[in-house]
């Protein structure tokens, strides 16, 4: 596993498979916090946070505790019930040691608690990554990246359609569309817009 | 059978661990909050409009408990009421709140000024603002799209005539309107003065007789009629400085223009100043 595969991970999961535009998880928080530019990064950092957090626990879970006890089906359950307490323990720790922190980040993490987004790449990190049984330390690492990469990903699609979104609001449209049937015609044109990645990474990289 | 109960008792006790590990970092971890803070916060009126420079009332509570030094007496909605409570909970002397409106220095209605294009574009003054400086023929008075009604938190000022007004017995002196109107032309006066400049214009008399009839035209007849010296004549423009002025009504009585409006000055008063 080189440097190059790393890179690789992270552009796919930028660009290629991106959570909110391309595997539509995590719309909620797309559509209703993409009002205003600094809230949606707020957001976002949050989110890429609790996103390589979350994985970092569960992929262990997966790994040493339901797989050898062939008890993988309880997956969702236990990845929900772990990630909303992790998420709480985090904003307790943050509140506590780094109060600058937890004033920018603060307000978003009780809304990412459980949020789509994250479970699903915790999910699709322990069903792509753990392939090779034995090997839990390359692998574990590909899923960090992957999970690091998924949150650049939902910075990047909250950071474009704020843009987008502060452009359509000052728009003369007709008056049918006002409001919310505009916003999702544009997030529909973004995510149209993003399926021109496809095959990137194969042919860059591959 | 067996299965379900596993994972029953298995989900159960990672539930009972989390949940254990949650209470126990809560009680270790629990940030004690100044209980002065809350206390504070409710002698503010949570109207948020940000007047004493902090954000929103929480940030204004909050420094207010943090920093001893800090005026108690900041808040201009909550006037010498807030300041009173405040200064009870915190054991602090309250200082006098002079009481704050907004006031639209512009007198341009449509009979004395007059419009200079047919303006169809986005409903707001800071667009109108771009094309020419603005739709009235004076680039300084109010543009009248009503930029300043639509920050307002208290729904103090109204469009009537091309003009925007401001109600004082509504207004709370925040100052957003002030802060947003892209010419200017809105100012944060003390409720109780005496007059006030109704016009904004800095161009030269000639200039601004042309764009309108009521503006300041700068002749300076009311500085040098003034005798307590409150009125200065700065960049062709009246303004008055309230804690000299005296509210004898004199420069009222000279002014050509029309453009110095008498508020708290009772007819007698003026009588007697002739």
């Amino acid at each position: 596993m080189g440097i190059k595969a790393l890179i690789a991970i992270v552009m796919a999961a930028v660009l290629v498979n991106n959570y909110v535009l391309q595997q539509f998880l995590g719309i909620c928080p797309f559509l209703g916090v993409s009002k205003k530019l600094d809230q949606a990064a707020g957001m976002s950092v949050a989110v890429i946070f609790v996103m390589v957090l979350a994985t970092a626990v569960t992929y262990p879970i997966q790994y040493f505790l339901l797989n050898p006890n062939g008890m993988g089906y309880l997956q969702t359950i236990v990845f929900i019930l772990v990630i909303a307490a992790l998420v709480q323990l985090v904003e307790i720790i943050l509140k506590k040691y780094i109060p600058a922190l937890h004033a920018s980040l603060g307000v978003y993490l009780p809304l990412i608690t459980t949020n789509c987004a994250v479970l699903g790449v915790c999910i699709s990190n322990v069903d792509s990554y753990m392939l090779e049984k034995a090997a839990f330390g390359p692998s574990f690492v590909q899923a960090l990246f992957n999970a690091a990469g998924s949150g650049l990903g939902f910075l990047l699609a909250m950071v474009l359609f704020a843009g987008v979104r502060s452009r359509v609001d000052k728009c003369d449209c007709p008056e049918s569309f006002k409001g919310m049937p505009i916003t999702l015609i544009s997030a529909a044109i973004l995510s149209v817009s993003f399926m021109g990645f496809a095959g990137l990474v194969e042919n860059l990289l591959g | 059978m067996t299965g379900i109960i596993i994972a029953v008792v298995a989900v159960t006790v990672i539930g009972l661990i989390c949940g254990a590990g949650l209470s126990v970092a809560s009680k270790f971890m629990a940030v004690e909050v100044d209980e002065r803070i809350p206390k504070v916060r409710e002698c503010l009126p949570g109207a948020n409009c940000g007047a004493c420079g902090f954000a929103g009332c929480d940030g204004y509570a909050k420094a207010l408990v943090e920093d001893p030094d800090l005026s108690v007496s900041l808040c201009v909605p909550g006037g010498a009421t807030a300041a009173a409570n405040i200064g009870e909970v915190l054991g602090r002397a309250a200082g006098d709140v002079e009481q704050m409106v907004a006031e639209v220095r512009c007198s341009g209605t449509c009979e004395a000024t007059s419009v200079k294009m047919d303006y169809n574009g986005l409903d707001s003054c800071a667009a109108a603002k771009l094309l020419f400086g603005g739709t009235g023929a004076c680039v300084y008075g109010c543009i009248g799209l009503g930029d300043c009604a639509k920050v307002c938190p208290v729904n103090a000022i109204h469009i009537g005539g091309n003009l925007a007004r401001v109600d004082t017995s509504v207004c709370i002196g925040c100052g957003k309107c002030a802060k947003t109107c892209p010419n200017g032309v809105i100012a944060i006066r003390p409720a109780n003065a005496h007059m006030v400049v109704d016009c904004n214009s800095r161009q030269k008399g000639a200039g601004t007789r042309k764009a309108c009839k009521a503006g300041c035209i700068g002749c300076h007849l009311c500085e040098k009629n003034c005798h307590t010296g409150a009125i200065t004549v700065t960049d062709n423009l009246a303004s008055i400085d309230y804690a000299k002025c005296d509210g004898c009504g004199k420069c009222i009585e000279v002014c050509k223009a029309g453009c110095l409006v008498a508020l708290n000055i009772s007819a007698a008063e003026v009588v007697n100043a002739e």
